[in-house]
């Protein structure tokens, strides 16, 4: 059997490699699969620890049921956005969505 | 099971209904004539008079806690009264909204926006009321999700869509990292409800990073300093209402929110916590107010001016005893009702003159005098001025977090309220003393605006005199 500290080192490099992506990524698309790459960490997470920690229960399951559920209700939102943007200045580039700052 | 259950939460089952009525009435409205004043005036008042109706229904607290489906709804009577808050404050953005509803190319979706800003009420109320982490992270991800959506409300212009985009993108990240949080402390303890939680927490390794993410999460939804960023951006771009509503209802709940779950859940680690929101609230309070000295957009500078409040608000839960919850649900009802006029304000010259730099307001006292007052009103009592509203409820958390013994943080924060007044005074000057050769010309706002707008002048100036007010919250104070 796979000990636990293996499936957390890759939730955790998961969780990194998302991080790393959100900030240095310059297109938008780009920066929601990262966000999707740490939302899905914790899935795994939350389904380790329920299998391997607590097998009595389902809590774990049933959060990363939901919380895979309401990730895909934020994607949905984000592209729709995205789409928006897209056909106001024809880019998706984050370098080009800068009218506001400061 | 046993459905009597769901009596327990008469607000939230009330508040669907007030939803769906909204959604099906405007399913059936005709596509053609939604232009005409008639049916226009229709779908405006409809959502207040509803929300009102709700409000009244709801607004006498329960007596004691209860708990239904086994702990994942817990109700205490304080709830209600911060639910009421929050119901007072959204059916201000709903009259505030009502002049930038009749424009002609929001008029297809006026519908949308009322059933979208309720569904994030919504969100709140589940949030409020929470026992478990998944009901908490649900309803926190209802209120953020449609949120963003509003932000991105105005289809034709450009900067709402990038509002809409930034504030996404940054609602899913924190959620990310919170929820990476509440793994680590299902995998160290096992259960997520609240109640056997504070058993478990023994301030482990593993317990202090979940801790961390989980406050990063929600130090976004707060807009505190190191997590601000998207905060000025958001509301320069979302349609001002929707600003006001991002700054006042949205904030007010997820501070309640984190006081109660630093209260119920953390309180093992209390010393951890207070040291961690001891820097954040210097940093808040200091950074936001340097950075809204030098601000020109008044959108902008009231961002800024919502972080250092953000901050204030801070100073209510670090204290972590029942006369800083008292103090914060009060706090919050003054912000609410001040902040909301200072937007409805910045609403109505928007939508007549388009104007929103704070140059721009240069002689407004001499055009629409009644505005420049109400506005002047609302300043000083954000900045703390007696004797309206704004003094005493910051008067009280000051006394709360003093009682606490946080002394330091307290004169740290005396002096950061002088700084405040400054840029809140520049609006003020611009619009009495400095001249201007083309001033905003003189308008009359329409009605339910300035029905709005009274009842904020109300609640700036009667909350700091009729104090029954604050000892009604503070009956409720320590049901927590």
């Amino acid at each position: 059997m796979i000990s636990i500290i293996c499936y957390l080192i890759v939730s955790t490099i998961m969780l990194c490699a998302g991080i790393y992506g959100f900030f240095t990524r310059h297109n938008l698309l780009a920066m929601l699969i990262s966000v999707e790459l740490m939302l899905n960490a914790t899935d795994i997470n939350f389904a380790v620890f329920n299998r391997l920690l607590y097998p009595n229960g389902q809590e774990g399951y049933f959060f990363a049921l939901f919380s895979i559920a309401i990730s895909a209700a934020e994607t949905a939102i984000a592209i729709a956005i995205m789409i928006n943007i897209y056909r106001n200045i024809r880019s998706i580039q984050v370098d080009k969505i800068n009218k506001m700052k400061w | 099971m046993d459905y009597s259950q769901f009596l327990y939460m008469k607000e939230e089952l009330s508040l669907i209904a007030v939803i769906l009525i909204i959604f099906v009435v405007d399913l059936f409205l005709k596509p053609g004539k939604r232009q005409e004043a008639g049916q226009a005036r229709f779908a405006i008042v409809l959502p207040i008079f509803l929300m009102t109706i709700h409000t009244l229904i709801n607004i006498i607290p329960g007596t004691g806690n209860v708990q239904a489906f086994g702990g994942m709804y817990q109700y205490a009577p304080m709830q209600t009264i911060v639910k009421a808050v929050l119901n007072i404050g959204t059916i201000i953005v709903l009259l505030m909204s009502s002049q930038w509803l009749k424009r002609k190319d929001v008029s297809i979706n006026r519908g949308e926006y009322s059933v979208l800003l309720l569904s994030t009420l919504l969100g709140m109320y589940f949030m409020i009321s929470a026992g478990h982490f998944l009901m908490f992270f649900i309803g926190l991800e209802t209120a953020s999700i449609p949120m963003a959506a509003l932000a991105a409300f105005d289809k034709y212009r450009y900067e709402s869509a990038e509002a809409g985009a930034k504030y996404i993108l940054t609602a899913m990240f924190s959620s990310a990292l919170l929820l990476f949080g509440l793994s680590l402390i299902y995998g160290t303890c096992g259960t997520l409800y609240f109640d056997d939680l504070s058993h478990h927490i023994n301030g482990s390794m593993l317990q202090i990073a979940a801790f961390v993410l989980f406050f990063a999460g929600m130090g976004f939804k707060l807009s505190l300093v190191p997590f601000h960023l998207w905060t000025a951006d958001v509301y320069e771009g979302s349609p001002t209402p929707v600003t006001g509503y991002l700054s006042v209802v949205s904030k007010g709940s997820a501070a309640f929110v984190l006081m109660t779950i630093l209260i119920k859940v953390f309180v093992p680690l209390i010393a951890d916590w207070q040291e961690v929101l001891f820097w954040i609230i210097i940093v808040s309070i200091t950074l936001a107010n340097i950075f809204a000295v030098r601000q020109k957009n008044i959108k902008r500078l009231m961002a800024f001016s919502s972080i250092s409040q953000a901050g204030y608000i801070m100073l209510a839960v670090i204290t972590g005893s029942a006369i800083g919850m008292t103090s914060l649900v009060f706090y919050i009802l003054v912000y609410t009702v001040a902040n909301l006029a200072i937007f409805a304000i910045i609403t109505v010259i928007e939508q007549n003159s388009g104007k929103v730099s704070i140059n721009d307001y240069a002689g407004l006292y001499k055009t629409n005098p009644k505005l420049s007052f109400i506005m002047t009103l609302a300043l000083f009592s954000l900045g703390g001025i007696p004797p309206f509203a704004g003094f005493f409820s910051k008067f009280f958390i000051f006394m709360a977090a003093f009682k606490a013994g946080f002394e330091l943080l307290v004169f740290i924060a005396v002096v950061n309220t002088i700084i405040s007044l400054y840029y809140y005074l520049l609006i003020v000057k611009a619009m009495y003393i400095t001249p201007s050769d083309e001033p905003i010309p003189t308008f009359k706002s329409d009605c339910s605006t300035r029905v709005g707008l009274t009842i904020c002048l109300v609640g700036i100036i009667g909350l700091g005199i009729a104090s029954i007010v604050y000892q009604t919250i503070y009956q409720y104070g320590f049901g927590l």
